[in-house]
């Protein structure tokens, strides 16, 4: 690790603190004081950083998620000893699982107390070992540069990912002279962002001779920066385009080699894409479950090119032809050097016809209810008025497949999300961090009535910050998707999703006094006509925050969906209806 | 059983050995067998972990382990090109009449004895785990009251050690990492 430089110049602990997030280029920081991050919060005033005080410490942690999410910098949230500390576990845990670059920096009770089940202590370190890329405990003040620039390091090169840096009282109150490193030495640290020359020849290869390939994008690709590279590649080639839930946005929905996203509520064109393709490309995607369905019939035909920059995802899942450890900005490069170097074009005239006519024959869709309000309407209409340079930030469920599927994202890090976590409650913080890290963007949050419960306090934090963003709750009285498979895989047995008590004629809460209570203006919605005017009434305001109650009627369904664990090749496109593909072509 | 030795040299600070163990169980990686020891290199320690194989394969075991940053490098060591050791103390029981014969049989393993009671031997034996199986599996008979039994650690042969390595690589930090 670095060796500590001095000073010379006698500081405590806790200045050494904060001058060190300076150092590292921390503008904003999400975050509660308490008894033992207290010393730390003393020098915080007098520092260029921002801090916002949010209500808790979930909403730092998702806050830190979004700002980082929306803009590829490093989000930072801070919280006391214990509680303080346990309340960003499952934030922690949902950039660990989204590779989300974060630093959470933890007060510890002093040094002398720790093991001892003193007041507020909890081994902040020990519990969030398996959900961070890495974390410290800080118990001597001297190390504190070192590892502040580590941890920034750690959480945003490589596989980027959250970073907890547990700071005990007693280093924060006791004199220091160490300053910022120069250098960072990790010895089991080395990353690889450069690709084989080798690989990238053997991919080339792969997909000259290819006759169905198909590019299989995901988050990774928005994490690396990388989607002009990714457009040249797809250009350069013609191969049809599948986004994971993770990258959309990497490529433009608009464009016509993008067949959508893939996976279990994925469109079909997508789903048939991978199924049926010889060649996958994969690029920063690490074949979950939900993309693959059933591994064992997953793409059966096809051979597997699997780019990442961790080599532990390759082959993971499923077998990797051509395995190609590496940044996928460099990756793409490298590939599209390659293949213009080789000069040859691969025939995919058939496929890309095939996959075109699916897409064609299966656009998504959804059926209009006889009366009250369509949500995928509500969703589909918030993307068409907000447009393409807005930020979605959706919450977990429903309201989140409809709001991939049915807005069109046609730049990167315009939408958020908590994917492999699928934490519900990311919506609002992660909506509040993404606004200030892009303040001049327009920022919705689309959340769910369940969703939205579970973290509606930040908009307390943006009423009085200042932070305008944009609430759309997606109201169904019901937990929709737990209500979906209970519908579908449950014979109608709704045990436990309907969240009003129906003999009560009003909806509790109040979402629109809510809002108001909150410093925030509430509007709401029930009919289809006053869909428009109501989001563009929300549009004018940007002096606060907003939130609309959109009352939509419960039995939507997400489709296409695929049942959990079965094949992909049981994609229904709507209830009891089975896509045909017409093969013969191929 | 199917298994693989590793010897995984990690940074010695406090919580690395959680780290690994973490790791495993949350995995589902069976360890069979781990031994931690310093090396001769004061700030590196080395863990020799027996890991089963059947359930998941080595390779996402290594690349996993990998991923810890405080992981420096790991090395199989396969029985051809490796020793393999462990010890073990066990206590066998053995009275005025049957003590010769329990002593014989310690010989043929090259087993020292340690202590002697009354009614009971204890016993020391170095080897393979085929050589402290077999042991056990003879003096079984006679009464096994109390067995001890560290980790396998095992060693490359030859003259290269497997903790030379280039220097560690520094990367410069930038003013404002996060501008």
């Amino acid at each position: 690790m670095s060796e500590q430089q001095s000073s010379g110049e006698k500081i405590t602990g806790a200045q050494s603190l904060v001058r060190s997030l300076e150092a590292a280029g921390v503008t904003d920081i999400f975050g509660i004081p308490g008894g033992a991050i207290l010393p730390a919060y003393d020098p915080l005033m007098d520092s260029s950083i921002r801090h916002i005080l949010v209500r808790h410490e979930q909403g730092a942690g998702h806050a830190a998620e979004g700002y980082a999410s929306a803009s590829g910098r490093v989000g930072v949230c801070m919280a006391t000893s214990g509680p303080g500390a346990t309340n960003l576990v499952t934030p922690i845990a949902d950039a660990y699982m989204d590779s989300v670059p974060l630093v959470a920096i933890t007060g510890q009770v002093a040094e002398t107390l720790i093991g001892t089940d003193a007041f507020q202590e909890a081994d902040i370190r020990g519990i969030t070992m398996p959900i961070t890329k890495h974390n410290f405990l800080i118990t001597d003040p001297d190390e504190i540069p070192a590892r502040i620039a580590e941890a920034f390091h750690l959480a945003s090169t490589g596989r980027p990912g959250p970073v907890l840096v547990d700071v005990a009282k007693s280093a924060m109150t006791a004199q220091t002279s160490s300053s910022w490193p120069t250098e960072i030495s990790l010895h089991g640290y080395r990353p690889v962002t450069k690709p084989h020359a080798k690989q990238i020849r053997e991919a080339a290869r792969l997909i000259q001779a290819a006759r169905k390939p198909v590019l299989y994008v995901g988050g990774g690709t928005i994490r690396s920066g990388a989607h002009r590279e990714l457009r040249a590649l797809a250009e350069l080639t013609g191969i049809p385009v599948v986004t994971t839930l993770m990258a959309r946005g990497a490529f433009p929905d608009s464009h016509p080699q993008h067949l959508g996203m893939p996976g279990m509520h994925g469109t079909v064109a997508a789903v048939a894409g991978l199924q049926k393709s010889d060649l996958i490309i994969s690029l920063g995607a690490r074949f979950d479950d939900r993309v693959t369905g059933d591994l064992a019939t997953f793409a059966p035909g096809a051979l597997v090119i699997h780019a990442d920059i961790d080599p532990a995802e390759i082959g993971k899942n499923r077998h990797a032809d051509v395995p190609i450890v590496g940044d996928i900005k460099e990756v793409l490069t490298d590939l599209v050097a390659q293949l213009r170097a080789d000069g040859q074009q691969g025939d995919y005239e058939g496929w890309v016809a095939f996959c075109a006519g699916i897409k064609k024959q299966y656009p998504l869709g959804y059926d209009t209810p006889p009366e009250g309000l369509s949500p995928q309407y509500v969703i589909e209409r918030l993307g068409t008025i907000s447009g393409p340079e807005t930020i979605f930030a959706a919450g977990v469920g429903q309201h989140q497949m409809w709001a991939a599927q049915f807005i069109g994202y046609e730049h990167p890090n315009t939408w958020l999300n908590s994917g492999g976590a699928g934490t519900m409650g990311y919506s609002v913080p992660a909506a509040m961090g993404a606004k200030v890290a892009r303040p001049d963007a327009t920022v919705w949050s689309i959340d769910g009535d369940g969703c939205f419960q579970m973290t509606n306090q930040e908009l307390a934090t943006c009423a009085i910050n200042d932070i305008p963003i944009k609430v759309a709750i997606i109201n169904n009285d019901n937990l929709g998707m737990v209500r979906q498979w209970q519908t579908l895989f449950y014979n109608e047995r709704y045990s436990n999703t309907d969240l009003q008590k129906h003999s009560r004629p009003a909806r509790i809460p109040d979402f629109p006094k809510l809002a108001e209570a909150y410093g925030s203006v509430g509007l709401s919605c029930d009919s289809p006509d006053e869909v428009d005017a109501t989001i563009h009434k929300a549009m004018e305001i940007d002096d606060a925050p907003v939130v609309i109650d959109f009352r939509v009627h419960k039995d939507a369904m997400v489709w296409p969906m695929i049942a959990g664990g079965a094949s992909n090749d049981e994609i229904q496109y709507a209830r009891d209806l089975a896509p045909q593909f017409d093969e013969d072509d191929l | 059983m199917s298994t693989h030795t590793l010897s995984v040299l990690v940074e010695d600070k406090p919580g690395v050995l959680a780290r690994i163990s973490a790791l495993f169980s949350r995995r589902g990686f069976n360890i069979t067998s781990l031994a931690v020891g310093p090396t001769e290199h004061a700030e590196i320690s080395r863990m020799t972990i027996v890991v089963d194989v059947e359930s998941s394969p080595l390779e996402q075991v290594t690349k996993q382990l990998n991923k810890l940053v405080e992981v420096i490098k790991i090395v199989e060591l396969d029985a051809g090109s490796s020793v393999h050791r462990e010890l073990i103390m066990v206590k066998v029981s053995a009275t005025a009449e049957n003590r010769g014969e329990v002593l014989d049989l310690g010989q043929v393993f090259k087993a020292k004895v340690i202590d002697i009671a009354a009614d009971a031997i204890t016993m020391q034996v170095v080897g393979n785990s085929d050589k402290v199986t077999d042991f056990l599996r003879i003096v079984e008979p006679y009464g096994i009251r109390e067995l001890v039994q560290s980790g396998v650690v095992a060693i490359g042969r030859g003259a290269r050690s497997i903790s030379e390595r280039g220097k560690p690589i520094a990367v410069p930090v930038p003013p404002a990492a996060n501008a």
